[in-house]
């Protein structure tokens, strides 16, 4: 039997008047990656920022690990091992990228005292070096993270996310923006990630090729609603999927 | 920084400070508000420079530390109420025993009280951002001045007064120049060290990004109230001891003195560059010269000389000197690219 880590139910989000998500049901395998498409504005994004609590939903319910999270805050959710990254790449850009590791482990278990806790102990710094080793900052490693270029950003990011020991990452376009070499080592470190560490991944990407490839099973969305669910080959022939999005070739 | 460099300046700044009342006895209150000034700028930066919340309140603190403190210092040995009565007031008189106690209890209640405030505040205060956070602040620390200035169990606005120091002049100000001395040196060893734990790191990602800090499961809120406590902790310890120094604490002018003490711990922190630990202590040194020497000298123009101060250095020299220098000379600072022949 598959064991679902997050499982969304009729879940409904509307901006003002423009219905962002209609009940969307979805499941991610646990240990998977999975994928999910659909034209711009066709309420992705606004999913990722459901299932992570960023906003409150209209309607349904968000379950992570059996546990509903859909009444919990952002920083609640994270600490639950659900963690994502933003399309926007998202770092502390007046840090170094040390700094940037550093701060990015596990808050699961912290308490008061921790907050003054020792930052760098010897096994955390192997482990940041290891990180950013894994994602080819190494020797940019004491650079302001913000004189980073896009993709180093993007990279960085990504490690900072390994850093935090999640179970399941929710990772929106982490290919937009990245040149093509730079795209197959992310793929393979994130497949990587996927296999070497057990994370979970659900991954927002409007590159084909990447997640046709790397997703074991692909929803996509159009409209805000779901409009269908199957692994790439299945998505790829479906006609209402090439009609709303892929387009004929 | 480097071990080094923070050694060159530790040493002579310590044994400056040992000798200054007794080099220059003249000027040693004016050398007591310098290591207040220190103070203010390293307390402020914790919020506005390493966390990015510009508060334009914390003065808010100096006046709930001043308070705590007289109300400690007198409250202990004789009734408020009567002590600050306008009209037929009782006078009292403190032997020594009794005015040191006040002081020690005071002082030290100063800052549980500031403390424990900020941490009240912070719950509401931390749902406003940016401006809006700045203002609130501000508001909140002019509404402050403006009811204590009308509660007469505390002597609403003709004040209360301190306690008198039971010795010499010369002794006063020498006790109350090392008191503000060690408060500054306490507070500069008390930011060093936590911005060297975690609580240094967790503030400045929520500078750079707050929403991906609470994206990343730190504890945001936690962070901001603490960090704000401990600022509020060193500044109501520095109003109690300026409380004593004054002699006599009015709301507006000496508690909560916005417009001047209010702006200049920001002013003095921004000169010598946010978010580093020497900048502060370098402005308000800075700072407080160029406020003293015009005040000085160019009486009349000293306003103005310290607006011209301010506009240079918001418009043509926002990272301040040490932002500069780090500008100028990153590898000095360790910003530098290392490959993992050189260190492994």
């Amino acid at each position: 039997m598959t064991n679902y880590v997050i499982e969304v139910e009729g879940v409904t989000k509307s901006y003002g008047g423009v219905v962002a998500n209609q009940s969307i049901s979805m499941k991610v395998p646990d240990g998977k990656i999975t994928g999910l498409i659909g034209p711009n504005g066709s309420g992705k994004t606004t999913l990722f920022n459901s299932i992570v609590g960023y906003h409150p939903i209209d309607e349904g319910s968000i379950k992570f690990k059996g546990q509903e999270i859909s009444s919990l805050r952002v920083p609640q959710i994270a600490r639950l091992g659900l963690l994502r990254t933003f399309q926007q790449t998202r770092i502390y850009s007046n840090m170094n990228c040390i700094e940037n590791m550093l701060i990015s482990v596990p808050h699961r278990k912290m308490g008061f005292a921790d907050m003054f806790g020792e930052r760098e102990d010897k096994a955390t710094m192997e482990e940041v070096e290891r990180l950013l080793d894994f994602v080819g900052l190494y020797e940019k490693r004491r650079l302001r993270s913000g004189d980073l270029s896009f993709g180093q950003q993007k990279l960085l990011e990504f490690a900072m996310a390994l850093m935090n020991k999640p179970e399941v990452l929710l990772l929106d376009e982490p290919t937009a923006g990245i040149n093509p070499t730079l795209i197959n080592g992310l793929i393979d470190r994130l497949r990587r990630a996927n296999e070497e560490f057990g994370i979970t991944l659900f991954v927002i990407e409007h590159n084909m090729r990447v997640i046709m490839n790397m997703a074991e099973s692909i929803y996509c969305l159009a409209h805000g609603e779901m409009l269908a669910h199957g692994s790439p080959d299945e998505i790829q022939n479906d006609q209402r999927v090439i009609d709303a999005y892929l387009g004929a070739h | 920084m480097n071990k080094n460099f923070s050694f060159k300046l530790h040493f002579p700044i310590l044994v400056f400070g040992i000798a200054a009342p007794f080099l220059f006895p003249g000027l040693q209150l004016q050398f007591a508000t310098l290591w207040v000034m220190v103070l203010f700028a390293l307390t402020w930066d914790i919020m506005g420079g390493q966390m990015g919340y510009n508060s334009l309140g914390n003065i808010f603190f100096f006046g709930v530390g001043m308070y705590t403190s007289v109300l400690f210092q007198v409250g202990q040995f004789a009734e408020i109420g009567a002590y600050t009565a306008a009209h037929g007031g009782d006078s009292f008189t403190f032997t020594n025993a009794e005015y040191y106690q006040g002081l020690v209890i005071g002082i030290i209640m100063s800052g549980v009280v500031a403390a424990i405030t900020a941490a009240l505040l912070g719950w509401t205060v931390f749902g406003l951002r940016g401006p809006y956070f700045a203002i609130g602040t501000l508001g909140m620390a002019i509404a402050a001045g403006e009811l204590m200035g009308t509660w007469e169990w505390v002597g609403a606005g003709s004040g209360i007064s301190v306690p008198v120091f039971p010795g010499s002049a010369y002794a006063r100000s020498l006790l109350f120049y090392f008191l503000c001395f060690g408060a500054a040196v306490l507070t500069f060893v008390a930011v060093q060290w936590i911005y060297k734990t975690r609580f240094g790191l967790a503030v400045n990602a929520i500078r750079d990004d707050e929403e991906k800090a609470e994206a990343m499961g730190i504890h945001t809120l936690r962070y901001k109230t603490v960090a704000w406590s401990i600022s509020a902790f060193f500044v109501g310890i520095s109003g109690a001891l300026f409380g004593n120094i004054t002699g006599i604490i009015e709301p507006l002018e000496v508690a909560f003195p916005t417009v001047t003490f209010g702006i200049f711990m920001v002013a003095m922190t921004l000169l010598g560059g946010k978010g580093t630990l020497w900048g502060p202590v370098l402005g308000a040194i800075l700072f407080h010269t160029l406020k003293e020497v015009t005040w000085t000298y160019f009486l009349g123009w000293q306003w103005v000389a310290l607006g011209v101060l301010i506009i240079v250095n918001v418009v043509f020299f926002q990272q301040g000197i040490m932002g500069w220098l780090m500008e100028k000379f990153p590898e000095k600072f360790g910003i530098v690219v290392e490959n993992k022949e050189a260190t492994r």
